[in-house]
């Protein structure tokens, strides 16, 4: 008879919690940290089309948005592509001084970096957009970027 | 006697983590900005004399309002839209169907024959934005394909892999992006 006979207990032990705080504190930093609160309510619907050119906008606070397409209401704004500049519908003659704002409200070093970004709905008819560039070029904000989505290549 | 503070029960700790988690999670967009980036051309003065270009240096598409393609003139197709393009843009030494070429020398590369060759971009206000899209894409793709064979027998490597900021001036130089955009009028009607 052995003196030292092992106990060998016949459970499986508990697995312990006590770190499960701990994981799920950096889960929730890694969302913290990733995530970009959306600033405005879309009032218009933006299906951005397609492309595979296509390059990351890097900076997103050297970015300022307009958003064209038709009303997400259309009962009661109709069908027809509106612009959106931050919450409301605006008209062609509204971007100028949008442009300026946008301007005035980052720092002087900045500026010349600004970046326009078009999401514009891939059904709305090019007249309104080119309405929103010549603006745009009035307002001398020469860098634009059409958003689009990247489209999956299929391999031939 | 001082009264033993009685620990705090950290069991929920994990539940209220949970809770913010979820939030975060739900309200999270992780997708990426992404868009073909272009440089629109200062106002036009009215004094400006517009410079003539030679016919055979313009490649003129237009997109109707129907978001069909007239490529010089030609009935044209989306899908050789990019080779059209590239066939274009690439040097052919005294072709009168082709743009003219210039010997330039551009540092880090040397002397290079460039293309004088421009594409003339023109759309409908009828024209839908898809279209639009989808040609400046065949475009930017055009292009960086003229880039990268620039870039493979200059350097050794695709033009958005190099890392050198004066190789990629240099082939920026040797190959312009030089797309434009006519001034929007009314061409097809309503």
């Amino acid at each position: 008879m052995s003196r030292f006979k092992k106990q060998v207990s016949k459970e499986v032990p508990a697995i312990s919690t006590s770190s499960l705080p701990d994981i799920i504190f950096m889960l929730l930093f890694f969302f913290m940290v990733t995530t970009v609160m959306r600033e405005t309510t879309l009032i218009v619907k933006t299906k951005l089309p397609e492309a595979t050119e296509v390059q990351k906008l890097e900076k997103k606070s050297l970015v300022s948005y307009i958003y064209i397409g038709p009303p997400v209401q259309s009962k009661i704004y109709g069908t027809e592509s509106r612009i959106q500049l931050n919450d409301h519908f605006a008209v062609v003659d509204d971007i100028q001084e949008f442009v300026v704002l946008e301007r005035e409200a980052r720092e002087e070093a900045d500026r010349k970096f600004l970046t326009t970004s078009l999401k514009v709905n891939g059904e709305t008819k090019m007249g309104v957009v080119t309405d929103v560039k010549q603006e745009l070029r009035k307002a001398s904000a020469f860098k634009i970027n059409y958003s689009t989505r990247r489209k999956t290549v299929k391999k031939d | 006697m001082a009264r033993k503070i009685p620990q705090i029960n950290a069991g929920s700790m994990a539940d209220i983590a949970f809770l913010l988690l979820i939030f975060f999670l739900v309200t999270t967009t992780m997708d990426v900005d992404t868009g073909i980036m272009r440089q629109l051309p200062p106002p036009l003065d009215p004094n400006q004399i517009i410079p003539r270009i030679k016919e055979r240096n313009i490649m003129n598409i237009l997109v109707s309002k129907s978001d069909r393609l007239l490529v010089n003139k030609k009935m044209g197709n989306i899908k050789t839209l990019k080779n059209d393009v590239i066939d274009f843009m690439s040097i052919h030494h005294d072709d009168p169907a082709y743009p003219e070429v210039t010997l330039k020398s551009i540092d880090y590369i040397g002397d290079v024959y460039t293309t004088k060759g421009i594409v003339s971009l023109k759309n409908d206000r009828g024209t839908s934005y898809d279209m639009y899209i989808q040609v400046q894409n065949e475009l930017a793709a055009a292009f960086k394909e003229l880039r990268d064979r620039l870039s493979m027998q200059k350097f050794g490597r695709k033009y958005d892999k190099l890392i050198n900021e004066d190789y990629i001036d240099a082939i920026n130089k040797a190959i312009p992006v030089r797309v434009s955009e006519a001034e929007p009028e009314d061409v097809g009607g309503n």
